[in-house]
């Protein structure tokens, strides 16, 4: 009701509005998919290695997903919560889209969940995963092609773990993601933190921590520093000849979409992720042999979670037989009918995938392209640690 | 904390203080010659880097990626000096701060277009690639080294051309009084022109210098601008002398409250309260630095001497 009122008050058509408020679109119309996804700012090539995972899905299925004439409307949300909200509310009530995707970031995936939760649109998030929506605040009209953001930190604590690693530097921007990371890294860490470090968000120059790296000798460095800083990180890391000396396990520092920029100096380097580029299933090897044909550079895990989303809607839609009934399409997206290119994929009972999770390096292929490849799995089918506190199932 | 460990950061607090000058000093010149705020000096910063990386891949040699740069750096500054900054030295400095704000967002997209979002780098110079041992497994990149020399080199060159040569001497007199450098003859427009030049120049400069060590990509600038600011507010607007040495205070300053203030927040308090205020105290350094100096002397600390 207050959806129709607000509808009403934005001056869209009372029969529309009231139409939209109760039951799906009409047929025949195609499948609407509004696809959210950071494109500007320094971040943008994430949102662009998201977004072209799922333009290829779309265009592998002939434009068609699920057999009915698809149209992807791409918005760009600028990295602004505020500003990202007006947009998906022109999607939903505008556009109205049948279906919405993408997001790169948390901090907008906080922002526009409750309006297209609320209005029962069915949202496939291809990578933001923050704890509240996988937690209490699960809803069954979110499912995540992704993870949950601490899953990847635990990975690499669990592998320190393994590996006997005793005493370990934790580093991190100093924002609320980078304080996930580390209590994510120490959910699975047994040894000790001898030294966690904060570094200014955006920070440029990492020659003072280095150094107080180099003097305290741990037996690993986690970090979790995306973008330009994990690019000047790794750099400097590098150039200070670190890299043969401590281990350098990070979360989405080392991966496609840095790696063009810190090439060799990456090589060697450890990251934890739910995908590489050579998981050995035909799904995969489909995957990235198209991608680069299409877009001519290597795809990334955000990529790979694009696409999956893709692949997953064409999946649902074709067996639900449309996308009439939200009834049955919901149902058929938790069956999750479709090949994963990570392989295992299934989804737990907050709607987040339960998947295998790797150690994964940087390499430099024959033919001088820089991608992650596995090293070994660190995680067999497992689910995330807010699971128990959805109340769905 | 040792006493090696003391001295490495010392050592990366005047690094990070030069690359701060060779920013700054466009900056000052530009704004303390022609009382001209030009905040798109960062962006003139970031396509230096980007002209670097871009020569890079057509010569394949470092050091002629660095010459041609330098030369496109000076070009793209005349350039924006003769289309938009020139019609803006009349005004006040209000317009001044819009239009050379669109500068920046015109720059970062164009710069996103052209090359695309992704961060690129700049590979060091094979005969700077080496590195020094300085303390049990930390070696620092003689590249760093490298920018260290430079930049004092840079200093010392400005130094010369502002205090000795006649050039220097037109660029002081027609910023204390540019009606009456006119008036005897000289073209204060060229004059003002060829100062802007050559801060667009050493911005560029200081950004084909950074490229090796940090990443290149759009708005890289835009932090390093405010900083500059910072060390401009605190030298002294249009002041050389003042400009070095506050930048390599805030160096200083910067680098040490990074690697000491948790330690120092540690021996107060509880060491999970230590590493929330340690990196809080540590990014408000500088600031409460500028405030300090703000208050005692308003004018920085070496005001230059005019009306």
């Amino acid at each position: 009701m207050k959806r129709i009122l607000s509808a009403l008050t934005l001056g869209a058509g009372l029969g529309a509005a009231v139409l939209t408020g109760t039951v799906a679109p009409a047929a025949a119309e195609g499948l609407k998919v509004g696809f959210l996804a950071t494109l500007s700012g320094p971040p943008a090539v994430l949102g662009q290695h998201m977004r072209d995972g799922f333009l290829l899905g779309v265009k592998q299925a002939n434009g068609r997903l699920g057999g009915i004439e698809t149209e992807v409307i791409v918005v760009d949300d600028e990295l602004k919560p505020d500003g990202a909200i007006t947009k998906v509310q022109g999607l939903l009530e505008r556009d109205k889209v049948d279906i919405m995707a993408g997001v790169v970031f948390s901090n907008v995936m906080m922002a526009v969940y409750k309006p297209i939760i609320q209005s029962e649109t069915i949202f496939i998030g291809a990578n933001a995963g923050p704890s509240p929506i996988a937690g209490r605040g699960c809803s069954p009209y979110f499912f995540s092609t992704s993870y949950q953001n601490d899953q990847n930190h635990e990975v690499m604590g669990r592998y320190a773990s393994q590996k006997g690693y005793g005493k370990v530097v934790v580093m991190a921007p100093n924002y609320q993601a980078g304080k996930d990371a580390v209590a994510g890294f120490k959910r699975h860490y047994s040894g000790t933190v001898v030294q966690e470090i904060y570094t200014k968000l955006g920070q440029l120059d990492f020659s003072a921590e280095l150094a107080r790296i180099a003097d305290e000798q741990p037996d690993a460095l986690f970090t979790f520093m995306p973008g330009g800083m994990g690019v000047n990180l790794v750099k400097q890391y590098s150039q200070a000849g670190l890299k043969d000396l401590i281990p350098f396990l990070s979360t989405f520092t080392v991966d496609e979409t840095t790696l063009p920029a810190t090439k060799d100096m990456a090589v060697g380097l450890y990251s934890g992720a739910e995908w590489a580029s050579d998981i050995d299933n035909e799904a995969n090897a489909r995957f990235v042999r198209a991608f680069e044909a299409e877009y001519g550079y290597p795809p990334s895990l955000y990529a790979a979670q694009g696409y999956d989303a893709a692949r997953l809607i064409d999946g649902a839609v074709s067996m639900a037989g449309g996308v009439q009934d939200k009834k049955s399409l919901l149902s058929a997206l938790a069956a999750a009918p479709f090949e994963s290119v990570r392989g295992d994929f299934r989804f737990n009972n907050n709607q987040f995938p339960i998947q295998d999770f790797y150690l994964v390096e940087a390499v430099k292929r024959a033919e001088g392209k820089y991608v992650t490849q596995l090293v070994e799995k660190v995680f067999d089918d497992v689910g995330d640690a807010y699971a128990g506190s959805c109340r769905m199932k | 904390m040792s006493v090696t460990l003391l001295a490495v950061q010392t050592l990366n607090g005047l690094q990070l203080g030069i690359l701060l000058f060779l920013i700054a000093a466009g900056l000052t010149l530009v704004f303390g010659v022609m009382d001209f705020i030009n905040l798109a000096h960062g962006v003139q910063y970031m396509l230096g880097a980007y002209l670097a990386v871009a020569c890079y891949q057509l010569t394949g040699s470092f050091w002629l990626a660095v010459t041609l740069a330098l030369i496109a750096a000076l070009i793209c500054g005349l350039l924006l000096e003769f289309l938009v900054f020139r019609h803006l030295y009349n005004r006040d400095h209000l317009d001044q701060v819009l239009a050379t704000f669109g500068v920046i967002l015109f720059l970062n997209e164009a710069v996103k277009v052209l090359w695309g979002a992704a961060p690129l780098s700049l590979p060091v110079p094979e005969l700077l690639d080496g590195s020094i041992q300085l303390m049990a497994n930390f070696a620092y990149p003689v590249f760093r080294i490298a920018l260290i020399v430079t930049g004092l080199a840079v200093a010392v060159l400005l130094y010369v051309l502002v205090t000795k040569t006649r050039i220097g001497m037109l660029v002081r007199a027609g910023a204390t009084n540019p009606e009456m450098v006119a008036a005897l003859g000289i073209n204060i427009r060229r004059l003002f022109m060829l100062v802007f030049g050559f801060g667009a120049m050493l911005a560029g400069f200081a950004g084909i210098m950074a490229a090796p060590i940090l990443s290149v990509e759009p708005g890289m600038g835009d932090n390093l601008l405010i900083l500059a600011f910072v060390v401009i507010v605190i030298g002294g607007i249009g002041s050389i002398r003042g400009a070095f040495l506050a930048a390599l205070i805030i160096g200083l300053v910067d680098t040490l409250g990074r690697s000491f203030a948790t330690d120092i927040a540690r021996v107060l308090l509880p060491p999970a309260a230590a590493n929330d205020v340690g990196p809080a105290i540590a990014s408000m350094l500088i600031y409460i630095l500028m405030a300090g100096v703000l208050f005692f002397r308003p004018s920085g600390l070496f005001p230059v001497r005019s009306a």
